[in-house]
């Protein structure tokens, strides 16, 4: 046994970790209990199995690539990170790429990511044409829109729960550039950040980050970033059509005491770098996509930032309807702790691809909190706002959310189920995540 | 015809083998990937054209067949820019003490095989006058240790092979580079306990031939650490170093 966690680091399990190396050896490796595992990047326990977690990073090949249409065929393990750096030198980058690009093909699918495009583009799912599929009974069937397509849209955003991805076929965006034309909006407050996000509705990459330390008038105030694919005539002279994505050297090498984020360096963080965005707001510029889509990936293990006791990410979505008010009375008592970190991120999303898939058209809001204290309780008093407003929480991050929460979130869990049990009778795919949502005890 | 360089890699299928053809792929070389099962590389070749659109091609190669060594070389259809050798066998040092024949294939894989297949494509190089070859030997062949002395004392015999044919061929325009990993995470390596500031992603150890080979360094430890260790270990005397364990 091993003990296993995810990105924030609580909870920490024992598990059964295992690396097979071939597909027989997946096959062999599935019993009661298991669930697939990429590069351990969702942050809760949706990736750690309940009795043993299949390990699938060893599958790193591409099958197949189609440069005519963009089609690819991976392994499930191979890396976005990878993806991204042979490929867009070739001109072709993924549709959707999340905050991070260490995640693994098979959870970007399992997880359903959605990255800034998702209001006018979708998630990651929309971008897969077919998955081969190793279901808990044992069988291999490939699942698309025509084929098994239940399957399918079970295991876009079915936290892997449907079986073990074993491969996909992704289409791919065909870029002039690997660089991003971005330009700052400046928002005084939550009603100017909305709405400049609603502005923007056109705009194909729009991101808001939020002071979370801000109170009062100033409540809700933010940066929000713009970005366009930018054409080979827009970028700076001599610049190589194809930006260098350096590999994090620099890291955080220990866990830092847990004092380090406390209200006073929070706050002095956020309204520096309020002040630094909203100097360059207005005016436009040329980013390389690594900073643009990944500014945390440049600083390698930026989880232990919060010491050994880890954090939690709290990801909420929230319809259109109402979100203003829901924000703001969240975000309202999150200033008032004033130990939400540097991560408060808005957005809007649109429609969402998978039958699990957590995106709904609204805004969704993430905030960080070191774990210490009454943060459980905290989280479970916005969680009821949110379940009130109609919303509901992303699975990849969750840790710690209710079974009702949950229920109340997810209306086509029963659908869902349906479909799981077709292809698992005797449930032998289950992870923590699962165990502690859903599944019947 | 291509007029792109091309890279032999014997052990293809090993996790360094893999990692070493794609960073030589990246920067531009054509593959020839060997090794004993040839069908359990299609997958990785099918990986090289798809990421790199460069010629991949398949060989089969047994490092511890050393009469089929002569129609190998001769078989292939150009002789390459790069040969690369890969291949050995960790074995079990414990069950190396009293089996024989263990002990003989851990000696033989990663001492005679690879020497001698070297050497051949020394030859074939210097009468071209160009060509630089790769050996992967292992921080285990610079001394003898408890734990794994079979295994390390044919490394040794490979690294001084190396070290002479460098020392010969470096007038005749060819080179030869001398790599010693220390840990990398591995298939060789899993289920083992590795100290985690001296390993490395075999990934690491692939980009690191490729530079080495531009570079024409002559002998590498991917992780300049190990230097260090080995150089402690080396230097410790004998009447201290015989009462380790490790």
């Amino acid at each position: 046994m091993t003990l296993v966690s995810g990105w924030g680091r609580f909870p920490v399990v024992d598990s059964e970790v295992l690396r097979p190396r071939s597909f027989a050896a997946v096959g062999e490796a599935v019993s009661a209990g298991s669930i697939a595992r990429g590069n351990g990047r969702a942050y809760g326990d949706a990736a750690i199995g309940a009795l043993r977690t299949v390990t699938m990073t060893g599958f790193d090949r591409v099958r197949s690539f189609d440069p005519a249409s963009g089609r690819i065929r991976l392994e499930a393990g191979v890396l976005l990170s990878d993806l991204i750096d042979t490929f867009g030198p070739r001109g072709f980058l993924p549709f959707v790429v999340p905050g991070t690009r260490f995640v693994s093909i098979g959870g970007a699918i399992a997880a359903d990511v959605h990255g800034k495009n998702h209001h006018c583009e979708g998630g990651f799912g929309r971008y897969v044409d077919s998955i081969l599929l190793r279901t808990g009974q044992g069988e291999t069937i490939e699942a698309s829109r025509e084929q098994n397509s239940d399957a399918f849209f079970a295991t876009i955003g079915g936290m892997g729960l449907t079986g073990i991805i074993l491969e996909a076929t992704l289409r791919l965006r065909q870029v002039e550039t690997g660089w991003i034309r971005e330009r700052v909006i400046s928002a005084s407050d939550l009603d100017a950040a909305m709405r400049a996000l609603e502005m923007s509705d056109s705009a194909t990459y729009s991101v808001a980050w939020i002071d979370c330390a801000a109170r009062g008038r100033d409540l809700g105030r933010s940066l929000i970033y713009l970005g366009e694919q930018a054409a080979r005539d827009e970028l700076p002279a001599g610049a190589a059509a194809f930006p260098v994505g350096k590999d994090p050297g620099l890291g955080v090498p220990v866990d830092l005491p847990s004092m380090t984020l406390n209200r006073f360096s929070i706050r002095a963080f956020n309204e520096l770098y309020y002040r630094m965005g909203a100097r360059r707001a207005g005016g436009g510029r040329v980013v390389s996509l690594y900073p643009y889509f990944f500014p945390l990936d440049s600083l390698k293990d930026w989880n232990r930032i919060y010491g050994k006791r880890g954090f939690l990410q709290h990801q909420c979505v929230v319809p259109e309807t109402g979100a203003r008010d829901v924000l703001g009375d969240l975000l309202d008592r999150v200033a008032r702790r004033g130990d939400a970190s540097f991560l408060a991120v808005l957005k809007r999303l649109g429609q969402g691809d998978g039958i699990l898939s957590f995106p709904l058209p609204g805004y969704t809001l993430a905030l960080d909190f070191p774990l210490r204290g009454d943060i459980l309780n905290f989280l479970d008093e916005i969680d009821r706002l949110v379940v009130a407003a109609g919303g509901r929480l992303y699975l990849a991050k969750d840790a710690r959310q209710s079974r009702a929460t949950f229920a109340a979130g997810y209306p086509a869990l029963s659908r869902f189920n349906a479909i799981r049990k077709s292809l698992d009778p005797a449930g032998n795919i289950r992870s923590k995540l699962s165990q502690r949502l859903f599944d019947e005890v | 015809m291509t007029s792109r360089k091309t890279v032999l890699v014997l052990g293809g299928s090993s996790d360094i083998g893999r990692a070493a053809a794609r960073a030589f792929a990246k920067a531009g070389y054509d593959v020839v990937l060997a090794g004993r099962d040839v069908a359990a590389l299609e997958p990785d070749a099918a990986d090289l054209r798809a990421r790199y659109d460069i010629d991949v091609s398949l060989a089969r190669f047994d490092v511890l067949d050393t009469a089929s060594f002569d129609a190998f070389a001769g078989s292939l259809s150009a002789l390459p820019d790069v040969v690369i050798s890969i291949v050995g066998l960790l074995g079990v040092q414990q069950n190396a003490e009293s089996d024989l024949a263990h002990a003989t294939a851990i000696m033989r894989s990663n001492y005679e095989g690879p020497s001698l297949i070297l050497g051949l494509f020394a030859e074939k190089f210097l009468a071209r006058g160009s060509g630089t070859l790769v050996g992967v030997s292992s921080v285990a062949g610079d001394r003898g240790r408890a734990s794994n002395y079979v295994y390390g004392s044919a490394k040794a015999g490979f690294s001084a092979f190396l070290s002479g044919l460098r020392a010969r061929s470096s007038r005749g325009g060819v080179h030869v580079v001398t790599v010693k990993p220390g840990f990398v995470r591995t298939r060789m390596t899993e289920g083992m306990k590795l100290i985690g500031p001296l390993t490395v992603e075999a990934s690491v150890v692939g980009d690191a031939i490729l530079q080495a080979v531009e570079r024409k360094t002559d002998v590498v430890y991917v992780s300049g650490k190990w230097r260090l260790v080995m150089l402690i270990i080396k230097t410790l005397p004998e009447a201290v170093f015989k009462k380790l364990k490790f």
